[in-house]
């Protein structure tokens, strides 16, 4: 049988409020509204489309946070994942991609997948690396920014998405961690029935410690604001000149 | 008495909510316009599960409580109320009532196709003479050998050009009021049906709505439903879950005339300020968002009484009465905050005015709801 485990993650919604907690390290997660990190998305549709195209294929979805992400689980059972892992630590203390990594490999390691799909960054912290680590502590072929996919026996062709608009096709043989590209495919909705049927499937949870930990949040906070207006007069010439060196020195661009 | 949403119901408002953004959205203003049926969005609200929400699954069906479908069908109307009526005859009227009602035959027989959208009922009770009067019809049903033939004239059909199914209410013994009427499962293909063409709406103008001749139409009798003479019976007992559906259509048009007026009022300056700091445009916002909020409990709680086995018609009423009533005037208020801008189609505000007005006619007009709430409350047993 064929095992895909995909790697959710919820994240505050961009449409969330999002008010610094007391704390000045996270968010006041009081006033959050949660949803599926996007990219995330993506890679459990791209699951369960390859699911669809294998003979015997399970599909787990596995979440790391604590009680709430389990809504996120369900909506993955929803939409046709076969059961869930729940990754549970009390906090967001974890936030450093090696520790996160740590603990997604020890919890999957003795599951033996063939495939760990994840999104391709968090769009909260957004390390871009939690998949591709984790690929390696299972000693798993590695892949990211893939925009497509393609079982093939014991391999998988991927095609990634690299700097400057070049993209590369690779080949690589299972077990095999790959992080997903938005947009690869359009993630379905989950049917009624679906969401019906999503209660009755297995949600395994596992107790996390998360003490071991190598990054710390030390301040979060808003970048101050001002409406500093510098007019460039001149000819349209002496204007485009100006305009150049502002980009290059001031701004940075 | 708790009034929060559990796991699976809140999933059920996400799908319907992000569906009717994503894919019902983008035509609502053309297909209003051009009075186009939403054909490709109700079969895919069919294969999601949204045209048969409470029938069970071994009926084809979502086998979903009431309460989850008034929570889908608010979302739904939020953005089309053509597909909200669309959708509530399905499910209310014409599944509801075959699962209900039906025998083993008829429900393992048409069940499974109306419940996944793969074919689509129509609920037919008026006629031109009859409407709140709705007992006094004169379509008729003779019975030939183990065949009906039926001749008349039916009006108002929802989804009466699209559906294949109609559930015909027709009298089968005449002079005896109410008691002669029965009803009927009558597929669109039968000789002698032929249908009229869609009115021309004031609202709900993606929703067709038309009449339906019946010319000797050979109708075998294992399509009548129950006996002969329950018609009515059934329809009145069917049309109080159907008013739950159509209160829920109003609210969703009230809450997307509240949604629409709060995002306006915060964008749209005038004398310097947003619209939103004045206090008459404030209170216009609360009154909307009350009145929404004691439509939702009404229609939340006719629902619940519904699935618990319990009477629910009097509360059914209330609730489509007060939401009809809501949606009308929040849909007002909508289009007067936007000023001139809610007056032309693009910002498709004044929609919301014209869809809203149907609430209050069909399934029972408003005087007649308050008719049937009094009389509740007046008969002294
Ligand atoms: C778009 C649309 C879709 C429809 N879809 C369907 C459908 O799918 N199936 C179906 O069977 N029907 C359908 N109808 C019919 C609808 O249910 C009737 O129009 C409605 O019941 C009112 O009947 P009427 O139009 O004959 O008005 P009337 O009954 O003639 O009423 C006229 C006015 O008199 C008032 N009135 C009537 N009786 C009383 C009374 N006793 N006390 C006080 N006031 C009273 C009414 O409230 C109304 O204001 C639809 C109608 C429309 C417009």
């Amino acid at each position: 049988m064929m095992k895909i485990a995909v790697l959710i993650k919820q994240v505050p919604g961009s449409e969330s409020p999002l008010s610094i907690a007391d704390s000045n390290v996270w968010l006041d997660e009081e006033k959050v509204a949660y949803i599926m990190n996007e990219s995330d998305n993506y890679a459990l549709e791209e699951a369960l489309l390859l699911k669809e195209g294998t003979q015997d294929c399970e599909v787990v979805v596995v979440s790391l946070g604590p009680e709430r992400v389990k809504k996120i689980i369900r909506e993955g059972l929803a939409k046709g994942a076969d059961r869930g892992m729940h990754l549970n630590i009390n906090s967001n203390d974890v936030t450093d991609p090696l520790s996160i990594a740590k603990i997604f490999a020890d919890a999957l390691k003795s599951e033996n997948f063939d495939l760990i799909l994840s999104g391709l960054q968090s769009d909260d912290l957004g390390h871009g690396q939690t998949g591709i680590i984790i690929g390696e502590l299972l000693k798993m072929s590695t892949g990211s920014l893939a925009v497509s996919t393609k079982l093939d026996g014991d391999q998988i062709a991927i095609k990634q998405e690299m700097e400057a608009g070049f993209f590369q096709n690779v080949r690589m043989s299972l077990p095999a961690s790959i992080t997903i590209q938005s947009g690869l495919n359009t993630p379905r909705y989950p049917s009624l029935k679906g969401i019906m049927g999503a209660k009755k499937k297995e949600i395994k949870t596992l107790d996390i410690d998360s003490s071991d930990q190598k990054l710390k949040i030390s301040k979060l906070y808003l970048p101050s604001s001002s409406n500093e207006i510098t007019m460039i007069d001149g000819s349209p010439d002496q204007i485009v000149e100006n305009l150049v060196k502002v980009f290059k020195s001031e701004i940075k661009i | 008495m708790d009034f929060i949403l559990d796991n699976q119901q809140e999933l059920v408002k996400k799908t319907a909510r992000e569906f009717a953004n994503d894919i019902l959205r983008p035509g609502v203003i053309e297909r209003d316009e051009k009075s186009l049926f939403p054909k490709n969005e109700i079969i895919q609200m069919g294969e999601l599960g949204f045209m048969g929400m409470m029938v069970p699954e071994k009926f084809g069906g979502s086998g979903l409580d009431t309460l989850s479908y008034c929570l889908a069908l608010e979302e739904i109307s939020k953005v089309d109320a053509s597909v909200g009526v669309i959708m509530s005859v399905n499910n209310s009227l014409v599944c509801n009532l075959l699962y209900k009602y039906g025998n083993e035959y008829q429900k393992n027989t048409f069940l499974p196709k109306l419940a996944s959208g793969k074919s689509l009922g129509s609920f037919s009770l008026s006629e031109p003479q009859s409407g709140s009067d709705a007992s006094n019809m004169k379509t008729f049903a003779r019975r030939e050998s183990s065949d009906f033939v039926i001749n008349g004239t039916k009006n108002w059909v929802t989804n009466g050009t699209s559906s294949d199914i109609v559930i015909l209410l027709c009298l089968t013994k005449k002079n005896v009021g109410y008691k002669g009427i029965s009803a009927f499962i009558v597929e669109k293909t039968f000789d002698g049906l032929t249908t009229g063409n869609k009115e021309n709406k004031l609202g709900i103008r993606g929703s067709d709505t038309c009449e339906i001749y019946f010319d000797n139409c050979k109708v075998p009798s294992k399509n009548l439903i129950e006996t002969e003479g329950e018609g009515f019976r059934i329809a009145l007992d069917i049309l109080n879950g159907g008013r739950i559906g159509i209160a829920t259509q109003a609210l969703g048009i009230a809450q997307e005339s509240l949604d629409r007026s709060i995002q306006y009022a915060k964008e749209r300056e005038q004398f310097g300020k947003s619209i939103s700091d004045f206090g008459i445009i404030q209170s216009k916002i609360a009154n909307m968002a009350i009145k929404n909020e004691a439509s939702r409990l009404l229609i939340h709680k006719a629902a619940i009484l519904k699935d618990k086995g319990l009477e629910f018609s009097k509360e059914a009423s209330m609730a489509k009465h007060f939401s009809s009533e809501a949606a009308m005037s929040n849909a007002l208020e909508c289009v007067q905050i936007f000023g001139g801008y809610g007056y032309v189609k693009e910002t498709g505000v004044e929609r919301l005015i014209r869809d809203a007005k149907i609430t209050q006619i069909y399934e029972g007009t408003s005087e007649i709801q308050e008719k049937v709430i009094a009389k509740s409350l007046l008969k002294g047993d």
